[in-house]
């Protein structure tokens, strides 16, 4: 019998051995962790620093420039701080995501084209942004805002209503009348009814080779129907236009300086790293794609649309994913631009006015976490979804 | 013989015991003795706020803090530049100290109950009276702070200045944007490119940071002061004799100033007949030994950085580019709140 014969029994010892061994790793990691919580809450209540979160219930006392949902400085509390953070660092990531994948398939793809100007151009795009450090970028945006836009004395006036100055740019405020519920109820409506519409144009296409009209599928219901309806409930929609003030300008919706010089710095770096990810997935669809699309006579932009970008996202999503992780956790570099996001209101304003840094930096590290998570399972699920099933 | 041995063991061991003993009575600070065998002060200072603590060009530390650390260095080593400064942010000044990264807090802090209470820290002394205040533009024909509703106020982050803005604002029943910055210099920054219409900060700091402006005359500090201020050096908790020594470093300050001892002339005062004079100097007393430090600890102070007027007015008053009056920053002879604690 040759030597290196496994029996059933030493295979079963071997497999108790592991798992015993993989109990022990886990009970020697979350020894670890028990001893470094408790020695933490040893040393803050030796040194008489005050733990727990009772902090959550105080009243904040201090202001915040953007405030998504109700928020006052004399009686809103620390937990409502944190909310208010929360919301201001999704809003600029989710805009920034969206802003980031349109600007960076746009460059990736310039990047592969046949005109020598576009390719060199979305190129060095590319090299020049990649390269210099996000908070310089960053700092760079907010000044050269800050420095081009006028006092507020001397306030461009925007078409529409709108004013533009130092101090950001003021919309028209919609005021939502009684009638508006029914309007977003259509809207609603009118999506469902797209998507209806587009499936059974698919399959008609499927069938019979008529070719579908996206645009007015799509848009048809979900413009025509709201709009309908608007106009029957008598238009339940006004708005309140900004004013200048003494100092300021009052009224309307305000979109500050530091939200647009962030969105605007995180967009087009993380568009840079977007657009190498979107090169690398179009260059790994094998070029006999290509060539097969082209020989029926398919035009080179519907190959790409129909044809390679498909093949390409396998690639593209995972390290899509990354870029997202990325820029939703450089949106913290808030903090040096005076944006009130999540780590500026609460991991600054709210740790140095209650002291509490372990909590306070604990729960914001939990928070990130979890976005970062809630965002890469939805990213994976859509990898999953779109994956090329092997036959 | 063993009865004689005994006795002789008996008084020797009392002797030893009382020698050790009067001297575990003059309990040792840990904080000095780290100090001593580091072989220097970490002094938490500012580093961006002039006439407080600023690093000039060539890189020496200046400014009215900055002295009291000084002060600090020259009663423990005799030797005022034996400090390591570490400059700190409103955001990380409690987390340094805390954490044992800086031994003293010398950085423009106020005293409040919520942080002698519940941060682990404890506050020696006031050092300087101050309150806060707003600067405005010129151009901007504001005379007074009650004028200012609805308008943009830059701020720094994590600052008792956070708190009093919105409740100044709140209590006469006007609106406010705040724009909070983590620095100083940013906060300042915007306010000089008009992002923000008005700046706060201490009335100190207003003075010190006018200076860092384009055209600092072009600004004006408006005349209200909306709240208390008192700055002091802070400690951690837990090390009392520490605390006792930044203590009455800054009182031998004062009490030095009340006595008409300066830098100039504590050489000689050393011959004074004065029974103050001699037991803040040193001469009579073991004020020094109780504390851990040599008995010419106080003399050690004035010869290195003069006494509490000469510090006051050669960083933030007539001597330096604030001008800073003294105010409530007086002698209470002279009608302001600094009052010496007696050396006796």
């Amino acid at each position: 019998m040759p030597r290196f014969v496994r029996t059933s029994s030493s295979h079963a010892a071997r497999r108790a051995g592991s798992i015993a061994l993989q109990i022990a790793l886990v009970a020697i990691i979350g020894g670890v962790a028990f001893a470094a919580i408790h020695n933490a809450a040893q040393n803050l209540a030796n040194a008489h620093i005050t733990s727990g979160f009772g902090f959550w219930n105080d009243t904040a006392g201090f202001d915040i420039s953007q405030t998504l949902i109700n928020y006052s400085a004399s009686t809103s509390t620390f937990g409502r701080a944190f909310w208010v953070g929360l919301c201001n660092t999704l809003l600029v990531a989710a805009i920034g995501i969206v802003l980031a994948t349109v600007l960076g398939f746009a460059i990736g793809i310039a990047r592969l084209s046949s005109n020598w100007l576009v390719a060199h151009l979305a190129g060095g795009y590319v090299e020049m942004i990649r390269n210099v450090p996000l908070l310089l970028q960053l700092l760079f945006w907010y000044n050269s805002v800050l420095t081009t836009l006028p006092l507020v004395r001397g306030s461009v006036a925007l078409p529409g209503g709108g004013l533009l100055n130092i101090r950001g740019l003021f919309l028209p405020r919609p005021q939502f009348a009684a009638g508006f519920g029914y309007v977003l109820a259509a809207l609603v409506v009118g999506i469902a009814a797209s998507i209806v519409l587009r499936v059974s144009a698919r399959r008609r296409q499927d069938r019979t080779g008529e070719p579908m009209h996206v645009f007015w599928l799509t848009f048809g219901p979900i413009v025509l129907v709201p709009s309908v309806v608007f106009v029957l409930s008598g238009a339940p929609l006004s708005f309140s236009f900004p004013q200048m003030g003494r100092f300021n300008v009052m009224g309307g919706v305000e979109i500050l300086p530091e939200f647009a010089a962030l969105l605007l710095a995180l967009s087009l770096y993380t568009a840079a790293f977007i657009a190498e990810a979107v090169r690398a997935g179009v260059l790994a669809v094998p070029h006999g794609q290509t060539e097969a699309a082209q020989a029926l006579g398919l035009r080179s932009n519907t190959t790409l649309r129909l044809v390679v970008v498909p093949q390409a996202m396998r690639v593209i999503v995972p390290p899509l994913t990354s870029q997202y992780l990325n820029l939703i956790k450089n949106s913290s570099l808030a903090v040096a631009v005076g944006y009130p996001d999540l780590v500026q209101v609460f991991a600054g304003s709210v740790l140095n006015l209650t002291g509490q840094a372990v909590e306070v930096v604990a729960i914001t590290m939990a928070v990130y976490l979890f976005i970062s998570l809630v965002t890469s399972l939805l990213m994976n699920l859509y990898g999953y979804a779109i994956a090329v099933e092997e036959r | 013989m063993s009865r004689i041995v005994k006795r002789v063991a008996t008084s020797f061991a009392i002797t030893m015991a009382l020698a050790f003993g009067t001297q575990a009575a003059w309990a040792q600070s840990a904080t000095l003795k780290a100090v001593k065998d580091r072989g220097a002060l970490n002094c938490g200072a500012n580093g961006q706020l002039a006439g407080f603590g600023l690093p000039d060009p060539q890189g020496n530390w200046t400014g009215f803090d900055v002295d009291f650390c000084r002060a600090l260095a020259a009663a423990i080593f005799n030797d005022p530049t034996k400090i390591k400064f570490v400059p700190l942010i409103a955001a990380n000044r409690f987390t340094a100290l805390q954490s044992g990264e800086i031994d003293v807090l010398s950085r423009n802090t106020t005293w409040t109950m919520e942080r002698d209470t519940t941060l682990g820290v404890d506050f020696a002394a006031v050092n300087f009276y101050d309150g806060q205040g707003f600067m405005v533009r010129k151009s901007l024909k504001v005379n007074s702070a009650l004028e200012l509703n609805d308008a943009a106020v830059c701020v720094q982050q994590g600052t008792t200045t956070e708190l009093n803005l919105a409740d100044y604002f709140r209590q006469n029943h006007m609106s406010l944007k705040t724009v909070t910055f983590a620095t100083a210099d940013e906060a300042i920054k915007a306010y000089d490119t008009s992002r923000c219409d008005s700046y706060t900060t201490d009335s100190s700091g207003l003075y010190g940071e006018r200076l860092k402006l384009a055209d600092p005359n072009a600004n004006i500090v408006l005349p209200e002061i909306i709240s208390k201020e008192p700055l002091s050096p802070a400690v951690r908790q837990g090390d009392d004799t520490w605390e006792d020594i930044v203590r009455w470093t800054h009182y031998a300050m004062v009490d030095a100033e009340e006595l008409g001892v300066n830098q100039h002339n504590v050489d000689d005062m050393l011959k004074s007949d004065a029974p103050d004079i001699r037991r803040l100097l040193g001469i009579e007393g073991q004020f020094g030994q109780s504390l851990g430090l040599t008995n010419d600890w106080a003399y050690r102070i004035i010869k290195a950085v003069g006494n509490y007027g000469e510090s006051f007015e050669r960083n933030v008053g007539q001597g330096s580019p604030l001008k800073i009056a003294r105010g409530l920053n007086a002698l209470w002879t002279k009608g302001g709140l600094q009052y010496g604690l007696p050396i006796r």
